[in-house]
């Protein structure tokens, strides 16, 4: 039809979350050899709750996000196309960037990769400048029900990332970026700003990274780290799936377009909100499915998300089963017990400072409140015990507290009077620290570049680069 | 009713899923393989915000979104959590083992 239908792009995307396992390589390498014009993966979620934001770590063990950052760069510099990573590390933070751009340092030396310019940006919002924003009268909004951010709870945060749309990542392609490490950034945004930047319409560049944003679980049957190639035209949206058992199928690609959003229609980023609402869905081959018509709404005032993590305390966990039907009829008493002892010593855990949680597995311990068949218990209980306290010392006492108590709980009726609950270990373990999400919020800005710092340097594989410069180019790996 | 004229969702659907959408609320997708099983679920109208608040025993408001999805042949709804996804005391981080009790919907079969 029009004499742009000759013109598309093709956009390789390997893993829906970098770092959490490790990209399926056989896919990975038939979908490079079709020649890609980019190569892109998000490296972040918040569905890894808290803890690695509020504590400034990643959740997986580096040499797996090594691994992918290592295929994907090499590939794209022999390529020569651009290499683009959004939300560094699981949480974007500004370690998790200067860690990635190191690594990238590293891979480049260690292969001999010839020069080539590295963009990157941080995310981190300093609560400086929150309270500030506030103390002149400027709301942080709650989303989700929560309500406007006070300055107790900003106080009670440790530390604070904005979500970046489309913004950082086309203008530092603009400075001539060949690689691009990002902050916290809408998944979509990683894909749909180098579409937008290369003139393709907004509505179909955030739909492309919508779609492509997990890579293979937008494609059947079920498989993750498997890689999917999205190619963008000025008309539709074809994605293929490069695992040779895998399809993008209409309800497998349309399926996702649901996946982790409240509702399958809308997807909000920072500058607009992506309406699928009469999105159309066609096979086109046998492995690929075709889509046209979503919407794209710019915003009039942009608004940033922000998300935020502050540390509740130390946690220590206790294990304990039980076996005799009269105690697992009675179990809430004898959590009743465990507890009253532990109050007894630090009082109640609202004026001691303290929390303690039982999980009942066999009763409730995965659904909690929302199991429907909390009466009908198993013929075995496993009861997990996490106390949460200011010091590890506290945390320590009152978990063993809590997990030991429920060995002398008092039932009226019992036969076993050795002891009601059966421990596979007489000690409690320290585990990571307990945080809460103190921050799903926006904030409304002049300039949607304003929360993110941008940085480029040229990369050359004689740069010295940490341990990896020593090594020859040649080492296979 | 008998088993010729009910069958448990599970049978019917494809895909029985849930997942966290943000950090405040966990997201329900059922999807069908074909538009015959969508659309007789869909007409049964025994999926529905009620239903689905007193089989989780929570308060219809805690449901945010609740709709049909004719693309994908699904049905889906969204519940707020009772406490952040990883606080301390959550059982299921990702939210992605909360769709068990839907596989059991009694659903009317035309």
């Amino acid at each position: 039809m029009s004499s742009s239908s000759g013109s598309t792009l093709r956009f390789l995307c390997p893993n829906g979350h970098l770092g959490f396992a490790p990209i399926k390589v056989g896919s990975f390498d038939l979908g490079v050899a079709t020649s890609p014009d980019f190569i892109l993966a998000d490296s972040g979620s918040d569905d890894i709750g808290p803890g690695p934001l509020g504590s400034d770590t990643s959740t997986s063990p580096a040499e797996w996000q090594r691994h992918d950052l290592e295929k994907m760069l090499v590939a794209a510099r022999r390529l020569g196309v651009p290499m683009i990573i959004g939300s560094a590390g699981d949480t974007g933070s500004n370690s998790r960037v200067d860690l990635y751009v190191q690594m990238i340092r590293d891979i480049a030396a260690e292969h001999g990769l010839a020069p080539f310019r590295l963009g990157y940006f941080y995310s981190e919002v300093p609560k400086e400048y929150l309270r500030t924003r506030m103390q002149a009268g400027d709301a942080v909004t709650g989303l989700d029900g929560r309500d406007d951010l006070t300055l107790d709870e900003l106080e009670a945060t440790d530390r604070v990332v904005a979500v970046a749309g489309v913004h950082p990542y086309i203008e530092l392609l603009n400075r001539g970026a060949e690689v691009i490490i990002g902050g916290r950034s809408s998944d979509a945004a990683i894909f749909a700003g180098p579409a937008i930047r290369a003139g393709y319409p907004e509505n179909l560049s955030y739909y492309l990274g919508k779609v492509l944003e997990c890579a293979s679980f937008n494609a059947e049957p079920y498989a993750g780290k498997e890689t999917v190639i999205g190619e963008i035209s000025h008309e539709d949206v074809k994605v293929t799936a490069m695992h040779p058992d895998q399809r993008c199928t209409i309800a497998s690609v349309a399926g996702h377009a649901m996946y982790e959003r409240s509702n399958p229609y809308f997807e909000h980023v920072a500058g607009g909100t992506l309406d699928m609402t009469d999105c159309h869905y066609e096979q086109f081959d046998p492995k690929t499915t075709r889509v046209t018509g979503p919407r794209f709404e710019p915003s009039e005032h942009v608004r940033v998300k922000l998300e935020g993590s502050g540390k509740v305390g130390e946690r220590f966990m206790g294990f304990a089963g039980v076996r005799d039907p009269y105690t697992i009829e009675r179990i809430d008493e004898v959590i009743d017990w465990a507890k009253q002892q532990v109050v007894e010593r630090f009082g109640d855990p609202a004026t001691g400072g303290y929390e303690l949680h039982y999980q009942v597995y066999g009763r409730d311990g995965v659904m909690g409140d929302l199991e429907p068949l909390r009466d009908q218990t198993g013929h075995e209980l496993g009861i997990m015990v996490f106390g949460v306290a200011p010091t590890a010392e506290m945390a320590e006492e009152l978990t063993l507290t809590g997990t030991r108590q429920m060995f002398y709980a008092r039932l009226p009726d019992v036969k076993g009077t050795a002891g009601g609950v059966a421990f596979p270990l007489d000690e409690v373990v320290r585990v990571g620290a307990a945080y809460r999400w103190t921050l799903n919020h926006t904030i409304g800005v002049e300039d949607p570049m304003e929360l993110f710092d941008l940085h480029t340097t040229e990369v050359s594989a004689s740069t010295p680069a940490g341990a990896g410069a020593a090594r020859s180019p040649e080492v296979a790996r | 009713m008998s088993d010729r004229t009910t069958k448990p969702l599970s049978e019917l659907a494809k895909t029985v899923r849930s997942k966290n959408a943000g950090v405040d609320r966990i997201t329900f997708d059922i999807i069908f393989n074909d538009r015959d099983n969508y659309e007789m679920v869909k007409r049964s109208g025994v999926i529905n915000r009620e239903s689905v608040a007193k089989l989780y025993r929570i308060d219809p408001a805690r449901i945010t979104d609740f709709v049909t999805y004719d693309p994908a042949f699904a049905i889906k709804f969204t519940i707020l959590r009772s406490r952040p996804s990883g606080s301390a005391g959550d059982g299921d981080i990702f939210g992605a083992q909360q769709y068990a009790p839907l596989l059991d919907f009694v659903i009317p079969l035309d």
